[in-house]
This record gives structure tokens, sequence and C-alpha cells, in this order.
């Protein structure tokens, strides 16, 4: 009998296409918003994930994400190198600048300062230049998307010229950077040569970045820095969570993005629910046949769950395949949305609300088959 | 000419028919309360294989209600029947429905063919509900079809059929299983009269079978003439029964 549900279901197109649609449109909704909301607060920590290097961050006891700092001492880098079971430790400057291209075009940057020796936290994929000239006087590298932000429209070109703080900075490399939370262009310079792009304080340090000595565990390591310094130390993870959490709790942005998930929630249910609904009404008479004819409770059960259950899964797999198309496409077109993607967690969620759309759905109309008595057959 | 209703007794000479359905004391209520209604009033009847009976009466006098139950798919209120020395009382849930698949074809006023099922799709569906494998089903339904004059159309939709062609298909579709019951309800209802007429002389040519009771309802005067017997209803009671003039 299943081959008669499906060859119901697949006649009655107009349906059919609908409550697959309305089951796609909702999925494109969930997943693409979802999406999104995932790559944005994912984001939020991408400055932790670029600094692949460290397993341990140090900074002021008070901080609460990696945005909001509150520069320590440049001294601070020396205690920590000091703390016993601590392999390296360097230091890792992060702060917002103006940059001015000479024509007065400004654009706000996100400007990193990198250890002037190791380089560690330096950008890892190059496309232009050599990370070695960082080193000359006024050097800095540009993010190619910021690249594109500061000089729309034009080719990527080394030896341009910007001014933060009043100083000339030269761009000696093009680089990628994994995109940030602000849509911000990405200046990456030495430490030292950052400190004199930003107005003087007289604390200046964001970060100590590290790494413990093998058999230390990085959070044996943060234990021991907090308790010598006084410092927060936390490992990677604790620190990818912490931002990821604080964006969380203190923007609107889940509300929103829920929203509009709830939202696709709702549509996807009424559409396919409602379409689902009117298809079984209007094939009441043929199952009070098939009940007529023999076919059991079970039987019918099966039937419709299966019609609904093809409908989830033709709906589920177009509505992801519009939702990857999308990406796909605004990843190119539109920087903004570059790196987002469908974490598998969103499209294994969204399965799951395909099931509850589909479990909505069929239920109203089980309900009607059920009840229906084969006698109704021979009332016309 | 037969009249409509002809009261002329049956022929006695002709050998007693095997008992097909044993109706005993039918009783049908339904609502409650002050709404309840009493459809049936203790109908007592017995319908033989190898004829065709038709079962006539205006709306509303319980014709719909007796065959629904004779056919096993309403429980009367009071009595029981009997089908192929089954009484149905015996059976529940899955048994009945079960019984239901093995023993009884339906033939419906608006045919209830399944749109996107072709002709032989469509006379398969009773061996599908018996698990037969598809291909064969199909196979078997042709062979039906062809019996009932539609060998040319196997692949044709419903709606590339005329009404009549679709009643032939029903008819088909409730012949298949070869069940030793056939309901039709109104079969002619929804056909001009031409179409009615070969309805009717398809029924009588192919329905009817010494092990099987052939039951049709019907409203339609036209069709009299292919009664072996004639059961009358009016108020929930049977008032006559007896052979139409054409058999007698």
């Amino acid at each position: 009998m299943n081959w008669v549900a499906w060859k119901m279901l697949n006649g009655d197109t107009a349906k059919y296409l609908g409550a697959v649609f309305g089951v796609a449109f909702g999925v494109l909704l969930i997943t693409q918003q979802a999406s999104i909301f995932v790559g944005l607060m994912s984001r939020t920590a991408n400055p932790l994930r670029d600094v692949r290097e460290a397993s341990v961050w140090v900074t002021d006891r008070h901080q609460q994400n990696a945005d909001e700092i509150e520069p320590i001492a440049d001294g601070a880098v020396h205690r920590i190198r000091g703390v016993e079971g601590m392999d390296w430790a360097v230091r890792l400057y992060k702060g917002v600048a103006r940059a001015r291209r000479p024509d007065g075009i400004f654009r706000q940057v996100i400007l990193l300062g990198v250890d002037d020796h190791s380089f560690v936290g330096a950008p890892r994929t190059i496309l232009m230049g050599d990370l070695a000239d960082l080193r000359r006087p006024s050097a800095v590298f540009i993010d190619k998307a910021g690249h594109e932000s500061l000089w729309p429209g034009e080719p990527l070109q080394l030896g341009r010229e910007i001014e933060m703080n009043e100083r000339r900075a030269v761009v000696v490399g093009i680089c990628e950077t994994s995109a940030p939370f602000q849509s911000f262009p990405v200046v990456v310079a030495t430490y030292s040569q950052a400190t004199q792009f930003i107005a003087r304080e007289r604390k200046q340090l964001s970060f100590v970045v590290g790494a413990p000595v093998a058999g230390v565990a990085p959070a044996e390591a943060c234990r021991r820095i907090k308790a010598a310094t006084g410092f927060e130390a936390l490992t990677y993870d604790q620190f990818v969570w912490q931002t990821i959490n604080y964006y969380m709790a203190n923007t609107g942005i889940p509300v929103n993005f829920g929203i509009t998930i709830v939202l696709g929630f709702i549509v996807g249910a009424a559409i396919a629910g409602q379409t689902f609904y009117l298809f079984t009404l209007e094939n009441l008479r043929h199952f009070g046949a098939l009940k007529a004819m023999g076919v059991n409770n079970r039987r019918l059960i099966g039937m419709v769950l299966l019609q609904a259950a093809i409908i989830g899964a033709v709906g589920y797999s177009l509505g992801v395949g519009m939702a990857v198309a999308f990406f796909e496409v605004s990843g190119r077109v539109l920087p903004d949305l570059r790196g987002i993607n469908i974490p598998w967690q969103v499209a294994v969620g969204t399965a799951g609300v395909v099931v509850a759309i589909i479990t909505f759905a069929s239920f109203m109309s089980l309900r009607r088959v059920l009840l229906l008595e084969p006698a109704v057959v021979f009332r016309g | 000419m037969p009249t409509a209703l002809d009261t002329s007794m049956p022929d006695s000479s002709a050998p007693p028919p095997t008992v097909g359905v044993a109706c005993r004391g039918i009783e049908k209520e339904f609502g409650s309360g002050e709404t309840r209604t009493r459809v049936l009033h203790g109908i007592d009847v017995d319908i033989g294989c190898g004829a065709l009976t038709l079962l006539v009466g205006p709306s509303g006098c319980g014709k719909t209600t007796l065959i629904s139950i004779i056919a096993g798919l309403l429980d009367p209120t009071a009595g029981d029947v009997t089908l192929f020395g089954t009484p149905q009382s015996q059976l529940r849930g899955n048994r009945r429905v079960d019984f239901r698949a093995r023993n009884v074809g339906f033939v419906f006023q608006q045919y209830n063919l399944l749109p996107s099922l072709t002709a032989a799709e469509n006379v398969a569906v009773p061996l599908l509900v018996a698990r037969q494998p598809r291909k064969r089903a199909i196979e078997q339904a042709a062979g039906v079809l062809e019996a009932v004059g539609l060998g040319s159309r196997l692949k044709a939709f419903p709606n590339q059929l005329s009404g009549g062609q679709q009643q032939r298909v029903a008819i088909a579709r409730a012949l298949v299983h070869e069940p030793r019951l056939l309901v039709c309800d109104e079969p002619t209802a929804a056909l001009d009269s031409s179409s009615g007429q070969t309805v009717m002389e398809l029924l009588k040519s192919v329905a009817v079978h010494p092990d099987r009771t052939v039951i049709v309802v019907t409203h339609d005067a036209r069709v009299l003439q292919f009664g072996d017997r004639l059961l009358e209803m009016a108020d929930g009671r049977i008032v006559l029964d007896t052979i139409p003039q054409s058999h007698s």
C-alpha cells in the first residue's frame, strides 16, 4: 500500500508541491537564519581562532570578552613568562583605530599588533607580500576584505598608504583573516608599531598569549597564572566560549534570529500542515473506500505517515539545498557573509524541526482518517 | 412491462439457493437521548448466492444502513449478520477487516477510483490490500478488465474514462479478488440510461456466480428488470420480498 500512498500524493501535484514548498521555505528560513546566527556568534571569537599557537590567554581580571579590552601593563608579559610551567608568552595588541586614505576617505579598522620577534598572531594566509616585511618602518598588512573596503573596485596593490593617529602606514602585504564580528578591515602590524598607531595610554597591552610546557595542561597553567599574578587567565576554549556567551547574553542577536527561526517553523508548519490536511480531506472518500476494502488502521497510519515523510524529506532537501546555494553565492558577492556556512548541527537540528512539522501536519490528518467510518463511502 | 414493484411470489419450482447473507433481528439506532433515531427495525432476511438481489426503497428508508451492516462497515445495535456461515458479531477489529478484505467487494455510486492510478492499477488495489506483489496484481487486474470489456484502456486514468467505463473499472475492482459478497450502492445513479443498462448487464453476466451473493441498492426503476429478487424497504423494515415480474 506504500506504493498507493506515494501515487496518491504524487497524483495531486498542486497540493504535493504546496506542502513540499511549505516545508522547504520553513527549512530555508530556519537553516539560513540559524547558520548566520551561528556564524555571527562564531565570529565574535575569530580573533582568538587566528592565534592558533596560543592555548593560554591572559587578560585584565575584569575582562568579559575578546573585544572590550582593559589594557594591562606591558611588563605583565615578563611575569607570565616567569610562572612555573609556562613554555612561552608574548604580547598581543588588539584595538580599534581609524585608517585614513591620503584623499581623506577613512574607515574604522581593527588593529592587531603581533609579537615583533615571533609573529605569534600574524595572519597565516598571505596573498601578497612577505611577513618579514612587517619589521620595516611603518609597515602594515591589511586583509583582502579590508583592502576592498578601503579601496573599493581597485586591484589589490602593495605600497598604498594610509594614516593612523597621524602616522603614515604603508601596506606591505595583503592577507586573509577570519571574518571579524564587526565588519571592519583588519590591519596587522608588529606590536611596537601598532602601539604607535593608537592614542597613547599608560597601559596598552591587550593580551598576553602563550602556551605551557609539555605535561602541563593549559587549565593548570591558567590556575597557576591567576594565583601568581592576579590576572585573568583562560584557556583558548574558555575564552572562546566566554566571548560567545557574552554576546549571547548582552545583545539582541539571539532574540532577533530566534524570532525569525520561530517564524520559519510557524510558516513551514502552517503551510505544510494546512496543505497536507487539505490533501487528506480531499482524499477522505478514497481513504474510506480503502478502509471498506479491508485496509486496517495500522496500514492507513503507515500510508499517511509515508506521505508526510516524503513531503518532509523532499521539502528538507530542497530547503537545505536552497540555503547551501544562498551561502555559496552570498559568500562570493557579499563580503560580510564570507565564511558563513551551514554547520552540521544546524542541518541536524533543522531535520528535527522538519520531523516536528510533519508530525504536526500528519497528526491532524491521521485523526480524520482514523475517525473515518468506512460506511461513509455509501453516503455519496 | 413489469411494474416497478411486482408483488408476485418467488418461483417455488427453482432449487433453493445457498444462503450467503443471513440477517437476524437487525436493529440500528443513531444518536442518543432525545435525538436517538431508530433506522432499522428488526430486519430478518436471508439472501442467497447465485442471484442478483435488488434492495429498493425511498431515501431514508434504511437501505444504506442495512448494506453497511451486511458488509461489516457498521455494527448493528441489536441482531447479527451471518456471512457465509460466519456470524459477524464473533469478528472484532482486524479479524473483521481481514474477513471483509477477503470476502466482500464494493461498487460505489461515485466509483471512488483513485484518480492518480490507471485503470489496471485501480483494479489491482484489493490484491495489494491482500499483499500480492504489485506486478502480479496488475497483471491479474488486466485480465479482469479484459473481461469487463476494457482491455484497451488498461493504462487510462479515471479522468480519461466515461462514467460508464469508470463504473466498469469499479466493478472489475470489486471482483478482482473474487469476493463471495458483492455490494453495489446505486451503481447506475450517476450514469445515463444506456451506460446504466450496460453496467447492469455486466453485473448480471460477470458478477452473478453460484458461490456469490450480489446485492444492488438502487433507486433506478430502469434496472429492476435485472434483479432476480427484489427487497423493498420502507421506514426501516422490509415491506416486500418478491421476484420481479420479468422473472416470474
